[in-house]
């Protein structure tokens, strides 16, 4: 499988899946998917009956803040806790009915861990691959050669608890991975790791879809790693999913890129905002002082335009700026809070 | 099948990390010798004026038997909690591993322990004057691997169920004092008061205890001895029945 582009999709409305959606490639296809805990009497709706669908060799983000469902929505996916509501085929099983073909094919690295500290490395390692029928010596190669692209060559012989948390995490990594899974689920897997080991492991998810089709389905609460890694993002708040698309266009359905330009005095600003307003999609800029705003929905295509424009009335821009919205302007604009709060 | 090889990993995995641990292994070897060192002698000139029958080490050495399979396996519950701590029982849960394996694999390390434990304490015994016939050590071996089992199966489903070590060490306790009181383990029924004799007779464990005194005496066809090793084996059932469920629900 080589780059895989994946085509915007719009948000299904509830239970309306056609007989074509489930002929398609289809790795992960929920349906009314749904979770409520009982916690001392009080009924917690973690997940609110969500729809999704993964394809084949999609890397799909499940991006939102602490305490959205992601987590529950993951354990749901991977067998570990029973949906109180909804259906959902993984990796070609019914999550209800064939829990294990569904276990056979996935992986999961979860955000607990998985490891005991006392444990060595190499035979924590092995012994989950058994669990797979996977033998001793494919399990031991496999696992070092996971480790080596991990940046973890030299532990093998540790015990797990001498690791630091970055290498840890990595460790999980390796041991979701050790099966080849067809597809695997990745709970917030670079938290706890540095900037240098987070873009190694990004090259290392890329790199498990693009050489061996490998499903990515991973949730985090970073809008950095969704973005970068993602070829499609759903994001989830109380439990339900408010919006859906690849990042380029999740972007787009807020206001567009921002454009500020800062001219030499009022007047200046007054007449170059007449010309920015005449730009292709442009909205109504606002000016202060000598600086001038306004949102475009392609900054890089506007941007030329406009200088030309401005150039051909004589005014001199003394500076110019072009922000893109990131997904947290897509969360603020969909919900009204920051996923940084 | 695929539960045995399951079980098979989930066992070496569990046996050797007790083996890494060697400090604990040997901490509990200790117990049993202590308890024969230091409580042996005392029973001894108890046994010869109360109403047990028989040698005081055949008498003693039976109890502790079934004293360390009950105990052995009881508190084996607070090491599953710290492995659903660290993630590694979820780990598992999601591998095409039989459920029950899961659980089985880790009765079956704890049963290895527990009999290790057995044979050390028969040994010192023997050392200290216990004589007995083999079959009857043999016999003695093999119930407290049962009894092992057991408890190491309902202790490991409560760990499981509750995930709190403030809640399994009360319901352990709770389980614990009156089995070890009512079982004539360390002091012989029949010089309690009669409801207290009665209240035994509902113990299973005193009936458990009475079968390997009588094996001891070289009793082996004495009824009592089929009633402790049904009983015994009812409790290996029903535990693995309790943990297998538990586990299964785990995924509820
Ligand atoms: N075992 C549980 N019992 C009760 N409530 C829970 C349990 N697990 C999670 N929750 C609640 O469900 C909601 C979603 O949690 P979670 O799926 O872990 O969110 P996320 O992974 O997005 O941070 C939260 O409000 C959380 O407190
Ligand atoms: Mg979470």
């Amino acid at each position: 499988m080589t780059a895989y582009a994946a085509p915007f999709r719009p948000i299904r409305s509830r239970g309306h899946f056609t007989h074509e959606d489930f002929m398609a490639t289809a790795m992960i296809e929920a349906k009314g998917l749904k979770r409520t805990y009982k916690a001392r009497g009080k009924d917690i709706e973690a997940v609110r009956g969500i729809d999704l669908r993964v394809e084949a060799g999609e890397i799909v983000g499940f991006l939102g803040p602490n305490g959205a469902g992601k987590t529950t929505t993951l354990k749901m996916l991977c067998t570990l806790l029973a949906p109180t509501g909804g259906s959902a085929i993984v990796a070609g099983s019914d999550l209800r009915t064939d829990a294990v073909n569904v276990r056979r094919k996935i992986g999961y690295v979860s955000q607990a861990g998985s490891t005991s500290p006392e444990a060595v490395v190499g035979d924590e390692i092995i012994s989950h691959a058994r669990l797979y029928g996977i033998d001793r010596a494919t399990a031991t190669r496999r696992g070092k050669d996971l480790l080596a692209a991990l940046d973890l060559a030299e532990v093998w012989s540790r015990t797990c608890g001498s690791l630091s948390g970055g290498q840890r995490r990595r460790l999980d990594i390796v041991m979701g991975l050790i099966h080849q899974p067809t597809l695997v689920f990745l709970d917030e897997p670079s938290t706890g790791l540095d900037p240098q080991s987070r873009a190694n492991l990004w090259t290392h998810i890329r790199s498990l879809r693009d050489t061996l089709g490998t499903t990515v389905f991973l949730t985090t609460h970073y809008m950095d790693e969704a973005d970068s890694l993602s070829d499609r993002i759903l994001i989830i708040d109380h439990g339900t999913i408010v919006a859906e698309g690849t990042p380029a266009a999740l972007k787009k359905r807020v206001s567009g890129d921002a454009i500020t330009l800062t001219l030499r005095d009022e007047a200046d600003a007054q007449r170059a905002a007449g010309i920015a307003g005449g730009l292709e999609g442009a909205d109504a800029p606002q000016t202060e002082a000598h600086v001038v705003r306004l949102h475009v929905p392609d900054g890089g295509r506007a941007l030329p335009v406009l200088l030309a424009g401005l150039t051909k009335a004589g005014i001199d821009a003394i500076g110019v700026d072009v922000n893109r919205p990131t997904l947290d302007d897509v969360f603020l604009t969909l919900t009204g809070r920051s996923l940084r709060d | 099948m695929t539960f045995f090889r399951d079980t098979w990993i989930i066992f070496s995995r569990s046996m050797r990390l007790s083996l890494r641990q060697p400090l604990w292994v040997l901490i509990g070897l200790l117990q049993p010798i202590l308890y024969l060192t230091l409580f042996g002698p005392l029973l001894q000139n108890i046994a010869a004026t109360s109403g047990f029958q028989g040698d005081a080490w055949q008498v003693f050495v039976p109890g502790l038997l079934v004293q360390l399979g009950i105990f052995g396996g009881l508190f084996v519950g607070f090491g599953i909690i710290a492995e659903w701590r660290s993630g590694v029982i979820d780990r598992q849960l999601v591998t095409p591993a039989a459920r029950t394996s899961i659980i089985a694999g880790r009765t079956l390390r704890d049963v290895v322990v527990i009999s290790v434990q057995a044979i050390v304490l028969v040994g010192c015994a023997y050392l200290l004057g216990l004589r007995v016939p083999p079959a009857a050590l043999l016999i003695g071996l093999v119930l407290v691997a049962l009894l092992g089992a057991a408890f190491s199966f309902i202790s490991n489903a409560i760990g499981i169920a509750t995930k709190s070590e403030d809640a399994l060490a009360p319901l352990v306790n709770t389980l614990a004092l009156p089995i070890l009181l009512l079982s004539g383990i360390l002091l012989p029924m029949n010089i309690a008061p009669r409801w207290l004799q009665i209240a035994s007779d509902f113990n299973p464990f005193k009936h458990i205890v009475e079968a390997l005194r009588a094996v001891f005496r070289g009793d082996f066809t004495n009824p009592i001895v089929w009633i402790g090793a049904l009983l015994a084996v009812v409790l290996v059932v029903l535990g693995a029945w309790v943990g297998a469920r538990t586990l299964t629900a785990q995924t509820r």
